[in-house]
């Protein structure tokens, strides 16, 4: 067993909940052992370091502080949300590279009777600990129903390969570490080239139509690659292009019908675990269509809704040429 | 500083250390003063057509002094800290950390046009220092009534679809120690008030 200390990050009880329910399903059999962090609180996203620098480091390190006075025999902590993993990562490093943001910082934890030493706990991503600590050779023995046939568009997203400040992954822009796993588990995986393109953030929230521009240019491109589905690392690009996916084609008066999923929950597939344990029929793209195509049966949501009527552009006129996914009058 | 005299500025306008200033509030070593104007960060950037500068042009308004300019610039909030300049600028400057230093700036001198985005980013901080843990629905619905209520009933169908998938709880959870994380916080604003 691998032991680690572990930063769930408060995506992972509500709105990543099938990421979490998955990654607690494919555990036993990877032999990760996870040592959550007792009372840790949020990172503060990418909302708090733009309103205060040292609260919002202070707010990071709180976590850091705990995880180290809990520490027994590891000082790795695994973090499976990317911004979560960012922000923990960003405050080692930055603390250690600037040592009077280090000083601030402690002077505040001081004040909650906590200090915590730049440098003494290593920050790590889940998907980078299961490549590199358990590797893909005890992956693919765990492997009893391949994916074989499903084209899997293999989703970073941003946080993780960048800045990457550590050096841990194979490249800034465009890492394999993701194609690897998801090709151990059978999969067709497709070159997909915005593989660590945004979401948009929380562009959804604040500034909706730039954030569906970046939504749009994702699902596009995984469809002209004829992907069946997304497979993602991150809660906040789960979110993103299935919550809003509906919004999005709205936006665009465009009908796509892209699923994305967690890795973890491929992961617990292709392991032949329960679909029932791995947060299937969460998502708000139905993933069943994609998956019937290997014949793999998950439970769907219940209230799944029709594809929104797309208004206007009712016209019966001469056809025009459309780009895929655009809908069909 | 006689040159500066020359040109007919006045030396003891702050505005002439605003790039160190900008450069001092930022975690981590900037950089900023390396930037060589290259552009390498607005043609790598998903969301500059949105921006009223690129970040190179707002690099330069900050060399320049040009305070209010820059403090409201629309670029920091448009920036969705994807960090592609990051790691594309030759000359390594934490251009993202910048972002957001700016943005602290402008909520601090009230310089934002648009109030949606530090809106935003307040009541998410404001929820987290009340529970320790960020709570979505909370932040949703406030935010939502307050700067989007005519997106509201087109989000309905989605906003029912969390709450039926169990993505979203009503209640917020409340970490244990709030205590002392308020003891934290309150002692990290009176350390960033007195630099």
């Amino acid at each position: 067993m691998s032991a680690y200390l572990y930063y769930p990050g408060c995506s992972m009880e509500a709105s990543a909940l099938a990421y979490h329910e998955s990654l607690m399903a494919i555990c036993e059999p990877l032999g990760l052992n996870l040592d959550e962090i007792e009372d840790w609180n949020c990172c503060g996203a990418t909302e708090y370091v733009g309103v205060s620098t040292t609260p919002a480091y202070a707010l990071i390190c709180r976590n850091l502080a705990l995880a180290k006075e809990q520490a027994k025999g590891t000082d790795t902590v695994v973090a499976p949300c990317s911004a979560c993993y960012l922000n923990l990562a960003k405050a080692n490093y930055y603390m250690r590279e600037r040592p009077s943001l280090g000083e601030k910082v402690n002077a505040a934890l001081a004040a909650g009777g906590l200090h915590y030493e730049p440098d003494s706990l290593i920050i790590r991503h889940l998907l980078d600990v299961i490549i590199n600590d358990i590797g893909l050779d005890t992956v693919k023995s765990k492997v009893v129903r391949p994916l074989t046939g499903l084209r899997v568009a293999p989703y970073l997203g941003c946080m993780v390969p960048r800045p990457d400040y550590q050096k841990r992954w194979s490249d800034h822009e465009h890492p394999n570490e993701l194609d690897r796993l998801l090709r151990a588990l059978g999969a067709q995986v497709i070159d997909f080239p915005l593989k660590t393109h945004c979401c948009g953030g929380h562009m959804t929230q604040i500034g909706p139509a730039t954030a569906f521009e970046l939504i749009r240019r994702l699902i596009a491109s995984a469809q002209q690659h004829q992907a069946d589905l997304m497979a993602t690392v991150c809660p906040m690009c789960q979110m993103n292009i299935d919550a809003y996916q509906a919004e999005t084609n709205r936006h665009f008066r465009t009908n796509y019908r892209m699923p994305i999923l967690f890795f973890t929950q491929l992961m617990g597939l292709a392991f032949g675990l329960d679909p029932k344990r791995l947060g299937f029929g969460r998502e708000f793209v139905n993933a069943q269509p994609a998956l019937s195509r290997i014949g793999v049966e998950v439970p769907t949501n219940e209230a799944e809704q029709k594809p929104p009527r797309i208004p206007g552009r009712r016209d019966k006129n001469l056809p025009m040429p459309r780009m895929p996914g655009e809908e069909e009058n | 500083m006689s040159d500066v005299v020359a040109q007919g500025l006045d030396p003891s306008n702050p505005n002439l250390r605003f790039l160190e200033e900008v450069s001092r509030r930022t975690a981590g070593v900037s950089r900023l003063e390396m930037c060589i104007q290259c552009g390498t960060c607005g043609g790598s950037c998903p969301s500059s057509a949105d921006m009223d500068h690129t970040p190179r042009m707002l690099f330069a308004m900050i060399r320049a002094g040009m305070r209010e300019e820059a403090l409201q610039s629309n670029t920091p909030w448009i920036c969705v800290s994807c960090y592609h300049c990051v790691v594309r600028c030759p000359q390594d400057v934490h251009i993202a950390d910048v972002m957001y230093t700016l943005k602290s700036m402008a909520i601090h001198a009230k310089l934002y046009r648009d109030s949606t985005p530090p809106h935003f980013s307040q009541t998410f901080v404001d929820m987290v220092e009340k529970y320790g843990r960020s709570y979505e629905f909370g932040l949703a619905t406030r935010h939502y009534l307050k700067h989007f209520p005519l997106r509201l009933p087109g989000m309905a169908p989605m906003g029912l679809g969390m709450l039926t998938r169990k993505r979203i709880e009503l209640k917020p959870r409340r970490i244990r120690g709030i205590q002392q994380l308020h003891a934290i916080l309150e002692r990290a604003k009176e350390v960033e008030e007195n630099e």
